[in-house]
């Protein structure tokens, strides 16, 4: 009994889940083995089963030229430093961390296994083999908050958040910005919970301020929860990170869905081929990291229209949802007329544009 | 505040009560027979992944509900094999039953991630759910009625029965209640196999009820809220009906507050709340009563007798 710690079953239950799609492992020294850190488990049809769906798309392009092995429910704190220095000690030369909490854990494996390169996930720090990525997610949130923005009754929205990081930041206010341009009345309550995946507290905060007055609530968490509920109330909501209508046929009016696949493809490609260089991506729309999933029937065709010319807008570059006049939450001009927000700043954004309504 | 919006609300903490209230009350009799399961957590996952699967497989939520109990109460017997027959550690077994069932019920789970299920029929014409009153007596799912009648039976057994007696003398003084001539062994077995069973029907809660659907480690750490439940509530089952209330309300708040744009507290400090209100707890009963108050003399100890 002693011997069965959390990480052991945790890693038998993963190799014995891989096991089929890796067929016979290889003895090949010669293959690229690659690793990665999950955040949530590999079924949570959110934010860690895209990761995963990119990690396969992975090894179904290159073929016999890589395998990959993962960790997942991994902690966001210094209980990642070991996993991470695990998966370099069993070989693995290219290793990617997809969550913002393993910044500095990143860093600091890094630091000890200069010949192995790391890819951190939506964080800014970076080493000589440490890369970073990440996904315009908000591009995502801006289409959904046109969406909601012209399709609610009561003008009150939802975004069911995680916690203040940058990147729930920025999709908050991309969120609460883009409604605004359909309704300026429109507001936004944020609900963070402190976690990213806890169906039964996201159902909870969604039943909360659905009561509090919100007719469309968006998902900055990882189950498909809250649009059960939305469904059970006749609302509307959206998927995060995959398509998940088939949780909510009526509620779930699109997605936005996380692309990995051609990332990870990419890089470890470049290990490979002895290219691979710190560099820092943040891709969204025009590369096709971030897409959208086909509407529900239920959204009107100029509302359709509207989102369409979002994404247009992306992806020849003439849209940018920071563009001032932005206004935070106690009315300060943040942002003026016709300003950017520099791409720097809004990797690091860190507060709230005028009409979220949130204790954060 | 219309009566419209407090229901609202009660519905959101009858939601959260629920779950830790079934799991709670399994694990009350567990303990009176004076065994401890921190296995909660793992078993509530297999019964939520036993119950998903059944559900799927019949069409029937009841069948699932059914298959939830018995999957919770087989992960228990195993522990109750390494416990009660072999006699090892109970924290370091419960411990590794949660790990257990972790585990397996994600092995399991691995193909009904994505699939959605028939979900319960109100058992009461959906009438008289119309009115708000109608709603908060009759609106909710037939597990929430199932609770608050074991609520009403484990408080009745364990008090006025004769089999809740015994049960009871098992938990307090096992030698003694060896030396007359019951079987120890065989009451703890059954003790073990009712908590297992209403932690797994607990755990269906979840992925039959609250969210219809199967996604790994859906219980998130409500196992644990129960095991501080049934310290809380004194080992009382009257208290564990208010408890789990309390908490739930306690949870449904930190929502309300967040949602409403204020915080009261620090986040971190809402959801240790239930830990923290069971420490105070258990402090007052300890300084009150001595001895650890209602506590089973014999909880966490394994049997050895004589011969």
């Amino acid at each position: 009994m002693a011997k069965l710690t959390r990480r052991n079953f945790m890693q038998a239950a993963g190799a014995a889940a891989t096991l089929p799609l890796l067929g016979t492992p290889a003895l090949a020294a010669d293959k690229l083995k690659v690793g990665f850190i999950f955040l949530g488990p590999i079924g949570d049809f959110g934010w860690t089963w895209a990761h995963n769906k990119g990690r396969l798309a992975m090894e179904s392009a290159l073929g016999d030229k890589v395998e990959s092995i993962y960790v997942e429910n991994v902690a966001e704190d210094a209980s990642a430093i070991p996993l991470i220095s695990d998966l370099a000690n069993q070989g693995c030369k290219l290793i990617f961390t997809t969550s913002y909490g393993y910044m500095d854990p990143t860093l600091e494996v890094a630091a000890k296994f200069p010949d192995v390169k790391f890819e951190h996930c939506t964080g800014f720090k970076r080493a000589d083999n440490v890369s970073t990525y990440n996904s315009k997610f908000h591009e995502g949130r801006a289409v959904l908050g046109t969406i909601a923005g012209m399709m609610s009754k009561s003008g009150k929205l939802g975004y069911l958040g995680s916690y203040k990081v940058p990147e729930v930041v920025l999709g908050v206010n991309a969120f609460t910005l883009s409604a605004q341009k359909k309704n300026p009345a429109a507001t936004v309550k944020l609900v963070m919970i402190d976690s990213w995946y806890d169906p039964p507290k996201e159902a909870a905060a969604t039943e909360t301020m659905i009561n509090l007055g919100a007719d469309i609530i968006t998902t900055h968490t990882d189950s498909p929860g809250p649009l059960q509920i939305l469904e059970q109330k006749g609302l509307f909501g959206f998927g995060q990170g995959a398509d998940m209508s088939q949780f909510a046929p009526h509620a779930h009016l699109t997605a936005i869905e996380d692309i990995w696949g051609p990332y990870y493809t990419e890089r470890a490609q470049a290990v490979i081929d002895g290219s691979w260089k710190s560099t820092d991506t943040w891709d969204g729309f025009k590369e096709g990291t971030v897409i959208i999933s086909p509407y529900n029937a239920s959204v009107p065709a100029d509302v359709k229209a509207e989102a369409d010319k979002i994404q247009a807008g992306y992806k020849d570059g003439s849209f940018d949802i920071f563009t001032g006049p932005i206004y935070d939450t106690e009315g300060t001009l943040k942002v003026k007329e016709g300003e950017h927000i520099a791409i720097g700043d809004l990797a690091t954004m860190d507060w709230f544009v005028k009409g979220v309504e949130t204790a954060a | 505040m219309s009566i419209e919006f407090l229901i609202a609300a009660i519905v959101t903490v009858i939601g959260l009560a629920t779950p830790i209230l079934l799991a709670g009350l399994g694990e009350l009799v567990t303990e009176k027979s004076g065994v401890l399961n921190l296995g909660v957590e793992g078993m509530m996952l297999i019964g939520a992944i036993a119950g998903f699967a059944a559900t799927v497989a019949t069409g029937n939520p009841w069948l699932g509900v059914i298959a939830a109990a018995a999957g919770g109460a087989l992960a228990s017997l195993i522990f109750g094999f390494f416990v009660l027959t072999l006699n090892s550690n109970q924290v370091a077994t419960g411990l590794a039953l949660t790990i257990f069932g972790t585990g397996l019920s994600s092995l399991l789970g691995l193909g009904y991630t994505g699939r959605i299920v028939a979900q319960f029929a109100s058992p009461f014409p959906v009438e008289l759910a119309k009115h708000p009153i109608g709603q908060l007596v009759f609106g909710h799912s037939p597990v929430v009625y199932f609770s608050i009648l074991m609520v009403v039976l484990v408080a009745w057994f364990l008090k006025s029965t004769r089999a809740g007696l015994i049960l009871r003398a098992v938990g307090e003084n096992d030698l003694s209640a060896h030396s007359i001539g019951y079987s120890v062994i065989g009451v703890r077995y059954a003790a073990v196999a009712f908590g297992g069973a209403m932690a797994g029907i607990g755990g269906a809660y979840f992925s039959l009820v609250i969210t219809p659907m199967w996604a790994e480690k859906m219980t998130a750490g409500r196992g644990w809220i129960a095991l501080a439940l049934v310290v809380f509530a004194g080992w009382r089952a009257g208290r564990l009906l208010a408890g789990a209330y309390f908490f739930g309300i306690l949870m449904a708040l930190e929502l309300y507050a967040k949602a409403s744009g204020f915080a009261i507290l620090p986040s971190q400090f809402w959801a240790a709340m239930p830990y923290i209100v069971t420490v105070v707890v258990l402090a007052i009963i300890s300084s009150r009563e001595t001895g650890g108050g209602n506590a089973p003399a014999c909880l966490g100890r394994p049997f050895l007798p004589a011969n």
